[in-house]
């Protein structure tokens, strides 16, 4: 993975003395509210309901075992002992205390970590596939261009005060893991008729209040233009888009309002003036891709017998196995989810404990490496099939091994009521409650493929547009509603879910997702998957049945 | 008043003339509407003349007459409104303007970095009682990674 140089190291040392003299002043009574609140947010600091919340960039989900055994210190010294990931491949400390938080950052910053934009209106961490480098059928490892946008984008001294947030998304194979079509940037690497690599882009996806997928502003970019592409589209938007009303300030709403073609017209014309003067040099991705090469597998690893044995052996091993363990592109490895979602775990939770053996288990059996995912996971990406079954031992005592992924009880859910000051409605404890209901494993996978997203207003941090199932509270005269779409999804074939009808009250949520799910149960053709149903009848016999009985 | 300019305090000699304000004598400063309609007048001014822009201006319109502007005057109504950091970085960059281009506003400490970068070299503080210590932002980082007006290649090709 990246490692720091002196300049990389320097800067988010300087970082941290800066936040540190901004909370001094702001301590002060130098800087008042106002003035203080964006340079916070661009240090990941938000206040929520009952404390700061601080947000840490992981970028392109990436974290080395050093920094896990950080990660667990620090949320023991500064914190409750547990810290939450996000989808966006981040993770939160959810109780630090304002004064702390410099010492918190320099913390990080000794094992090369930082918060740096990961809140506010700027450009914040990008975000890859969770299986860069290590999935069949992969384009181009996308990662060393995550840290090339990583570093172009830190601190850019014309983009820190857009007019809203920017995220960027990229992916080297086209089963989109990272949910590109609903960034405000996507980035593909695809090849050309020539054969050379280079990236499709996409502008103006989002989600929250009005979700839109992104668009194609252009079909082939190639390497070279990346970063004055990429500066194009920020000056064209930086100067075109809305700073009256915050909720159509996002480039989606530009690109709505004035078109694609019109954004991409001024895009172009902006971009044949920078293109020149900022080329980026081959040798700087060569040097960049140095830091990804593939590591040595050994070749003997797919001579292992004990993986087959063992999963005949042990049935609980074959069926973690069946779920949460996928192909490798090199023989005899495999890739390892570690959920976050164990029944009575809010959604994407680790406590310091449980990350502790992460790290060592990281160290033993996974070259020092964790991933996180956007669907509030983590992963381990080149286990020897040998090792997995002494993998599972450990992470099933740590309550880590939850053989649920991408099933109805890997939910993906915001932080909501209990923690969020914007909420409308509680997620965690109905997240808790679903999975309660749900805790017949065989009957798991016999719905199959099944993504439930939750969040706790229409800012939508838990992507319950793109969810096949979606709920968003809502508030209704102070009480906690929930509205349900259906038929979303954030990969290749992204839709956006349609909604299935007036807002469900708090009691009936999980009834609700029982009805649905045995709506599709008596639906479903063959091994027909959840969102296919839903696509082949649409939302109608949902509906009928869910408000059938009111 | 005391502004920042180049890096130092100076007091500052410009006077920033409202639409309806009478011409004055000495270093005058009007906004983009009244250039428009006054310029031949304002063209013999004989001190130095300076133009305010607002991130909302058509800066594109303006680039013909750059050259009869010592100072351009850059409008932050709030710390968050960072359209003119894009002004900046095109007069500088694509117009070839060489004058003083001045940070009017929300100006905080924590912005003279980034500013500084996009071209901005004098800066009227929101706070004029702590333009002081204001001075030790320009600091805030040794290095940065991208191409900006002060550092016209980026960090990997300069240093690594
Ligand atoms: S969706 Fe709303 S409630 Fe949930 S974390 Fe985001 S802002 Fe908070």
């Amino acid at each position: 993975m990246y490692q720091y140089d002196k300049y990389d190291q320097a800067m988010i040392d300087q970082r941290v003395a800066q936040y540190r003299d901004q909370t001094r002043r702001y301590l002060a009574g130098e800087l008042n509210e106002e003035q203080f609140r964006p340079l916070r947010l661009q240090n990941g600091l938000y206040v929520q309901i009952h404390a700061p919340m601080l947000r840490m960039a992981v970028p392109y989900g990436l974290m080395s075992s050093t920094q896990i055994r950080k990660i667990a210190d620090v949320s023991r010294k500064y914190d409750k002992g547990y810290v939450h990931f996000t989808t966006r491949q981040n993770f939160q400390l959810n109780w630090p205390a304002l004064e702390t938080v410099p010492d918190i950052l320099a913390e990080f910053a000794s094992v090369q970590m930082h918060a740096i934009q990961s809140s506010g209106n700027c450009i914040r961490n990008t975000t890859s596939d969770q299986l860069a480098g290590v999935c069949d059928g992969e384009v181009e490892d996308p990662r060393p261009y995550g840290e090339i946008i990583r570093q172009w984008s830190t601190f850019h001294p014309e983009f820190a005060y857009l007019p809203r947030k920017f995220k960027i998304a990229i992916v080297g194979n086209p089963d989109d893991r990272a949910a590109t079509q609903v960034h405000d940037i996507g980035l593909h690497l695809v090849k050309n008729h020539e054969g050379e690599v280079g990236f499709e882009v996409l502008v103006g996806g989002g989600l929250g209040r009005t979700p839109i997928l992104g668009k194609q502003i252009r079909p082939f970019l190639e390497k070279k233009d990346l970063l004055s592409y990429l500066e194009a589209i920020l000056r064209v938007y930086n100067r075109l888009g809305r700073r009256d009303n915050k909720y159509k300030a996002r480039i989606k709403i530009t690109v709505r309002e004035h078109g694609i073609n019109h954004i991409r017209e001024l895009v172009e014309a902006e971009w044949v003036e920078i293109r020149d003067q900022l080329e980026l040099d081959q040798k700087e991705i060569d040097r960049v891709k140095g830091f990804f090469t593939e590591p040595e597998y050994e070749v003997t690893a797919a001579e292992d017998d004990s993986f087959a044995k063992m999963q005949v052996e042990d049935k609980n091993f074959a069926r973690w196995v069946k779920q949460n363990v996928v192909a490798h592109k090199k023989p005899g490895y495999k890739v390892a989810y570690i959920s976050l979602k164990a029944p009575k775990n809010p959604p994407g939770d680790v406590s310091a404990e449980q990350l502790d053996v992460i790290a060592d288990l990281a160290d033993e059996f996974n070259m020092g490496e964790v991933r996180s995912t956007h669907t509030q996971n983590l992963l381990f990406s080149d286990v020897k099939q040998g090792d997995l079954y002494a993998l599972w031992l450990r992470l099933e005592t740590e309550e880590l091994a939850t053989p649920n992924i991408d099933t109805l009880t890997d939910m993906i859910c915001c932080p909501g009521l209990d923690f969020c000051g914007l909420a409308n409605a509680t997620s965690i404890p109905l997240a808790k409650e679903i999975n309660e209901r749900f805790d017949d494993l065989d009957y798991l996978y016999d719905l199959g493929d099944l993504k439930v997203k939750m969040s706790g207003c229409m800012n939508g941090c838990a992507h319950q547009s793109v969810g096949h199932i979606g709920i968003l509270g809502v508030d209704k005269k102070g009480e906690e509603w929930y509205q349900f779409t259906l038929g979303g999804s954030s990969e290749a074939d992204a839709s956006l879910g349609q909604r299935l009808g007036r807002a469900i009250p708090k009691d009936d949520v999980v009834d609700t997702v029982s009805t649905l799910v045995d709506t599709y149960l008596e639906l479903r053709e063959q091994d027909e998957p959840f969102l296919n149903t839903v696509r082949r009848v649409g939302v109608d016999p949902f509906k009928e049945r869910v408000y059938a009985d009111n | 008043m005391q502004i920042i300019k180049d890096k130092e305090i100076v007091e500052d000699n410009w006077l920033h003339l409202d639409d309806e304000a009478e011409l004055a004598a000495g270093n005058i400063t009007v906004s983009l509407a009244r250039w428009q309609e006054q310029h031949e007048t304002l063209a013999n001014h004989e001190s130095g003349l300076g133009l305010r822009l607002t991130g909302a201006d058509p800066l594109e319109e303006v680039v013909p007459d750059l050259d009869s502007f010592s100072l351009i005057v850059l409008d932050f109504p709030a710390f968050t409104d960072g359209r003119c950091y894009s002004f900046a970085r095109l007069l500088r960059d694509r117009f070839g303007y060489k004058g003083e281009i001045r940070a009017q506003g929300d100006i905080l400490h924590d912005q003279l970095f980034y500013m500084t970068q996009c071209g901005i070299n004098s800066f009227e503080m929101a706070n004029p009682n702590r333009i002081e210590s204001a001075l030790a932002g320009f600091d805030d980082f040794t290095e940065s990674y991208q191409t900006t007006v002060l550092k016209p290649a980026p960090l990997y090709r300069r240093n690594r």
